[in-house]
């Protein structure tokens, strides 16, 4: 394991890219987190329940989503507990096919300072293709 | 049907506590791709400065859960489960949840909005310690999709 080292306010500038991700969701990936959350809504795990409700597919959880979108920054940061506030607004869902898997990338950008709070904001893009699934996703990160 | 407008400023009963778990802690922190050590072992965790592991910062929703239960069985909501969206969600940290924690959540239904035949109601969960000492605030807004 490498030694993680906290990032300094001073160091960054707004637009920099601090951290990136690629998350393959398959339908293992969908039953784990049904489980370790409590989540048992079939429309993520059953395709003739989702059917059956007008949607194309299973989709990933939403909060699954943004579970790991914020991991990239969390690893920046060094601990988790340097996370203060995060946000996302949902806006397309992740369809994850039965026999293969769904790839949602992440970019986090520093998106704005605030140096006499001791606060980055840091914003996430986060997009499966070519399609951006989840919006106003921004995490504010204390860091010294 | 559509959701009662009163339901705007109604505060429920706090929900049972939840005790936080190291093992779900640890479960949740795998099943959301966390490789953060601080998530997962607790020698790490304690060398950081926490009791014990800490929780990723969505685990609050499993805290939050309960109190949306609540908002989703009250008689008089109007809200039919099988049109609510989730559109948006945010957590406010006063500190991390920590394993060991027991957590205390309730919930304020802050707005209730109108929208093109959709009602959006934000729901406001407050999360405290055992000491009463704020946690976390989970905020959702359910997109109620109106009849077609």
């Amino acid at each position: 394991m490498t030694t993680i080292s906290t990032p300094r306010l001073a160091d960054l500038t707004v637009g920099d890219v601090v951290a990136e991700g690629a998350f393959p969701l398959t339908r293992d990936s969908l039953v784990h987190y049904a489980g370790a959350s409590g989540d048992f809504n079939p429309i993520h795990y059953r395709d003739d329940v989702a059917v059956s409700v007008g949607l194309p597919g299973v989709l990933a959880h939403g909060m699954l989503t943004m579970g790991f979108a914020v991991q990239p920054v969390v690893d920046w940061a060094g601990d988790p507990g340097r996370i203060v506030d995060y946000q996302v607004r949902f806006t397309r869902p992740v369809l994850v096919p039965a026999d293969g898997e769904a790839v949602v990338t992440v970019v986090a950008r520093v998106g704005a300072l605030d140096l006499d709070a001791g606060i980055a904001r840091i914003d996430l893009t986060v997009s499966s293709g070519e399609v951006t699934v989840l919006g106003k996703a921004q995490a504010r990160v204390h860091l010294v | 049907m559509s959701v009662n407008p009163e339901l705007q400023g109604r505060v429920f009963p706090p929900v049972a506590p939840y005790l936080v778990g190291r093992e779900k802690v640890r479960e949740f922190a795998r099943a959301v791709f966390a490789t953060s050590p601080i998530n997962l072992d607790p020698e790490a965790a304690r060398a950081a400065g926490y009791a014990d592991v800490v929780a990723p910062p969505t685990f609050a929703v499993v805290v939050q859960e309960a109190t949306l239960a609540q908002l989703l069985a009250e008689p008089d909501a109007g809200i039919d489960f099988t049109r609510v969206v989730h559109g948006d969600q945010r957590f406010s940290f006063t500190r991390p949840i920590v394993a060991g924690d027991e957590l205390t959540a309730t919930l304020l239904v802050a707005t209730v909005k109108s929208l093109g035949g959709h009602s959006m109601v934000t729901a406001v969960s407050t999360i405290v310690d055992a000491s009463g000492a704020h946690v976390v605030t989970a905020t959702s807004t359910l997109v109620v999709r109106g009849d077609e």
